[in-house]
């Protein structure tokens, strides 16, 4: 019978009186909202009106999404089949009759009086939060670590990956060296004593090292100095031509 | 100010209740010192608690599932918030607390009693309180497929700050309404 009856009234029971809208996400649970109910009757839990507190629960799981509603869509059951129970013809006075509401009444006491001890809880848990401890959290030792297993061919391939990426390590010497004025000038007499004509980049070769470089400038402007020989730079950047002194070559 | 009267048991109490982030039971209390008495560390916890009460401190000593914890008071707990130095922990909801407060008074209690008593499925609130730490396998009742019986853990009685499962209200301490044998239905 609760199917259909149920089905009805869910769907087409437009008289249903306008009640609040009350969320029912406040609710912990059909068990939650039916004691509300019966709070706000101001009803004796000893002595549930069935019929009207049947049609408030419907009314407020109206508008529950299906899939939440199971549990509510069963309590609800449960009161209507109560109240048809309630409706079976009994002699006033019958002393075996058993009310079909003993069982609800039961169910909601000891739901009742775990919400006693929730609001206990409640209290001292919100005391507790209120109080900080000391923040630090010692840390967790981890286990001791496994013993190794490791095969040779899994060491050496490791060998082999790391020395693949790495580089030989680029170690740098580093040499004083001073400037080497007279070794360039012999190296330039020698140069032009075999051609009359000999350019920059004759004497300096390509990648040589600055104290190279600076040593040939260095010995070139000194035998300029002593007119052993000529410089010229035809324009600025140009290759420098370095030819023998006319004079010194005359004598 | 320590008045002389102080004993270095109780400094020495104290420095430890300091350093440690989870309350010390008594029993780790007493091996700090090899010559302490029970008595005596009982002494010393009492003379470092009057002396955070009477001598006025930011934070006190409270006694939490069997064992000591230094807390700061609930006064200062808003500045110490809104400075970011530290956060309360997240509220339980209404289904967590209901499950909770059940296994508390029924431990060990299984699934399906919890859920006969809520009228709703509890399956995820009993997972996120095993998660939290709140709560724990006990046993395995004798039913079909011996369900897991839960029971609460020490983490609980810190997460309230109780002292031990007794400080909660006899079940015939709760309401008189439901003290009340239920008259002739």
């Amino acid at each position: 019978m609760t199917g259909s009856a149920l089905a009805h009234v869910l769907v087409g029971d437009a008289s249903a009186p306008a009640s609040f809208v009350v969320e029912l996400n406040e609710f912990s649970g059909p068990l939650d909202l039916l004691l509300t109910l019966i709070r706000e009757e101001q009803v004796d839990i000893y002595d549930i009106p069935i019929a009207r507190v049947a049609e408030q629960f419907l009314a407020r799981i109206r508008t529950l999404p299906l899939n939440e509603a199971a549990e509510y869509l069963e309590m609800a059951a449960r009161l209507l089949r109560i109240k048809a129970q309630m409706l079976l013809p009994r002699t006033e006075g019958e002393e075996g009759w058993d009310d079909p509401r003993a069982e609800l009444v039961r169910r909601l006491l000891e739901y009742q009086q775990m919400r006693e001890v929730v609001d206990v809880l409640e209290r001292a848990g919100e005391e507790r939060r209120n109080r900080f401890a000391r923040a630090y959290i010692h840390p967790v030792s981890a286990p001791p670590d496994a013993p190794l297993a490791l095969s040779l061919s899994e060491l050496l391939a490791a060998v082999d990956r790391i020395l693949r990426v790495t580089r030989a390590p680029a170690i740098h010497d580093v040499v004083p060296r001073s400037i080497d004025v007279p070794g360039a000038i012999d190296v330039i007499r020698a140069l032009l004593a075999l051609r009359a004509h000999a350019r920059w980049t004759d004497l300096v070769r390509h990648g040589a090292e600055p104290w190279e470089v600076l040593s040939t400038l260095l010995g070139l402007l000194e035998m300029a100095k002593l007119g052993e020989c000529r410089v010229q730079q035809p324009r600025p950047f140009a290759n420098v031509e370095i030819s023998r002194d006319a004079a010194s070559e005359a004598a | 100010m320590w008045r002389s009267r102080v004993t270095p048991l109780a400094k020495l109490l104290e420095a430890a209740l300091f350093a440690s982030a989870r309350p010390i039971v008594s029993e780790e209390l007493i091996a700090l010192d090899a010559d302490a008495s029970r008595a005596a560390v009982a002494a010393a916890l009492e003379e470092i608690r009057e002396h955070y009460d009477v001598d006025g401190h930011g934070v006190e000593l409270v006694e939490i599932g069997g064992g000591w914890q230094i807390l700061t008071r609930a006064e200062y707990t808003e500045a110490i918030e809104r400075a970011q130095l530290a956060s309360r922990p997240a509220r339980l909801s209404a289904a967590a607390l209901e499950t909770l407060a059940l296994i508390a008074y029924r431990q060990p209690l299984g699934r399906a009693e919890i859920e006969e008593i809520r009228g709703v499925s509890v399956g995820s609130v009993l997972k996120s309180l095993h998660e939290r730490g709140l709560i724990d396998v006990v046993g395995r009742g004798e039913g079909l497929g011996r369900p897991m019986h839960y029971g609460t853990t020490p983490i609980f009685l810190e997460y309230f700050a109780l002292r031990h499962l007794d400080e909660l209200p006899r079940s015939d301490e709760l309401a008189v309404a439901l003290r009340a044998e239920p008259r002739a239905l």
